[in-house]
């Protein structure tokens, strides 16, 4: 499970103090998968790296399990590491038994179809392959909580339908607590049990949205369609509003 | 390797064209040889100081020093960098300064050597060092400070402790530019070197330059000039171009 409570962060600016999160409580219960959806520069990306103890929130307290697992936008692979021990690398910190972790490797190589390119280097792989490999760096430690920045916000579309389907079938047999940040209302309501609408500057939760359609899900199915519909309208607002924050600002500075 | 054959059928054919136009306009006679000798003559000379080994002692006693005092600065310069790197107070009040003194040509250290060190091999490797290690310094603190903090997240969230961290992540990370570092300095270390050989009796290249001078020969002069650009080039293209071409194929920085 994961708890955020009465969570603030502020940032200091030439401008003066910058109020990224404001207030935002939100549960994620264990083995839930929820989508957070956002205008950008709502601070999501904040809030992930406060859950996974890379930043620090100004106010507030986060409840959770230990093991958190992060994924980003950009795969961040180690250039200077091969496909395999790209993979192996968090257990190899752990110091487990050498041929345990190849054992594993290989297991979560294949669950990703990319067994075959266990010995070639980061660059040699398309944006796609890229993720997937980002995907089980993080699943193989383990972790009872994913965190997933927009992992596939700079892939093409076929791309990632495919990793959805990944996605969804990993997540199908062993029922990971996830939080997924994106900007992207039908992949949220593709992948979520539960859609949260977060607000522009400062960023809070606006509405949330369950989901209950059946599993696997496309994007393509006329239900996603509909529901992201139904939550886009209820963006809209909220994109207007960012536009006008913007032109406000920039008006400012002229 | 048909790639290698044809790169060095391009270098024969400029070093010939090159040969070719100095020839013609000695040949031209606008100025005196002792201006402007012939070629030949100043292939001859190195020939001859190949042959009577005044060249190849001179060679590897200028080598000796310059290996000698560019490791000594790498590692002093690559500790100086990382503690820059790690201490926000160094940062903010050491790294000006050494900004500052890497404006000081290496050569103007000479004077405090000699009173420091006397007429001696300490003297020279001193400027060596100074000309050098602060341009490793410069660039190993530059490197860390530009690793993208994906990575180093991304090393914390996979349970890397800080002496993994830095063993892992950070020094492979900066390993590209860490190989630019050396290969800058190595530059540097060589330059300092052969303007402190100049000024003293040192028994190195820069000593032979300077005895040309003195004779008037200039056939001499561009022997021994021609004879430090090779050595200099040789030791940046065989070891430090051959270094960081192989990474940089391996992260996918090049295709070539």
């Amino acid at each position: 499970m994961l708890q955020i409570n009465g969570l603030f962060k502020e940032y200091k600016t030439g401008e003066g103090v910058v109020t990224a999160i404001q207030d935002l409580n939100l549960t994620v219960q264990k083995g839930e998968f929820v989508c957070l959806v956002g205008p950008s520069g709502c601070g999501k990306s904040t809030l992930l790296n406060i859950v996974a103890d890379l930043d620090t929130p100004s106010k507030g307290e986060t409840i959770k399990e230990k093991k958190c697992g992060l994924m980003f936008q950009d795969p961040t692979l180690f250039p200077w590491l091969k496909v395999k021990d790209n993979v192996a690398f968090g257990l190899k910190m752990t110091g487990m038994d050498k041929e345990e972790i190849n054992k594993k490797v290989d297991y979560y190589l294949d669950l990703v179809r990319l067994k075959e390119f266990k010995n070639a280097y980061p660059h040699e792989l398309s944006g796609g392959m890229k993720q997937r490999i980002a995907l089980i760096r993080m699943l193989i430690m383990e972790p009872e909580i994913l965190l997933m920045d927009e992992p596939f916000g700079s892939l093409d579309a076929q791309t990632r339908e495919d990793l959805y389907a990944i996605l969804q079938n990993i997540w199908l047999k062993n029922k990971k607590t996830v939080l997924f940040v994106t900007h992207n209302v039908r992949e949220a309501v593709c992948l979520g049990d539960r859609v949260v609408v977060m607000t522009a500057r400062p960023g809070k939760i606006k509405k949330e949205f369950i989901i209950t359609l059946p599993r696997p899900r496309e994007l393509s199915d006329m239900e996603v369609i509909k529901m992201s519909n139904i939550i886009k309208e209820e963006l809209r607002n909220e994109i207007q509003q960012v536009i006008k924050e913007t032109e406000h600002y920039e008006k400012k500075i002229i | 390797m048909k790639r290698k054959l044809f790169d060095f059928l391009n270098f024969f054919i400029l070093f010939t064209v090159l040969t070719a136009v100095w020839w013609f306009l000695y040949l031209l006679k606008i100025w005196p040889s002792w201006v402007l000798p012939s070629p030949w003559s100043v292939f001859a000379k190195i020939f001859s100081g190949l042959a009577d080994f005044s060249l190849v002692s001179g060679m590897f006693i200028s080598l000796g020093r310059v290996i000698f005092g560019f490791s000594l600065s790498f590692i002093f310069g690559t500790l100086i960098g990382f503690l820059i790197s790690k201490n926000i107070w160094l940062k903010t009040y050491f790294k000006p300064l050494i900004l500052g003194l890497q404006t000081l040509p290496s050569i103007c250290w000479l004077p405090l050597a000699l009173l420091w060190f006397g007429l001696n091999e300490k003297a020279i490797i001193f400027v060596v060092i100074m000309g050098t290690v602060l341009s490793v310094t410069i660039s190993v603190e530059s490197a860390i400070a530009n690793i993208s903090s994906n990575y180093i997240k991304a090393g914390l969230i996979l349970g890397a402790n800080k002496i993994n961290l830095y063993k892992y992540i950070i020094f492979p990370a900066i390993l590209p530019s860490y190989i630019n570092a050396a290969r800058q300095g190595w530059s540097f270390a060589w330059r300092s070197l052969m303007s402190g050989e100049m000024l003293f009796i040192t028994v190195g290249l820069g000593q032979l330059l300077m005895f040309g001078r003195e004779l008037n020969d200039m056939s001499q002069v561009m022997a021994v000039m021609i004879v430090i650009i090779i050595v200099g080039a040789f030791f940046d293209q065989a070891i430090f171009a051959g270094i960081e071409k192989r990474i940089r194929l391996k992260w996918g920085l090049t295709n070539r």
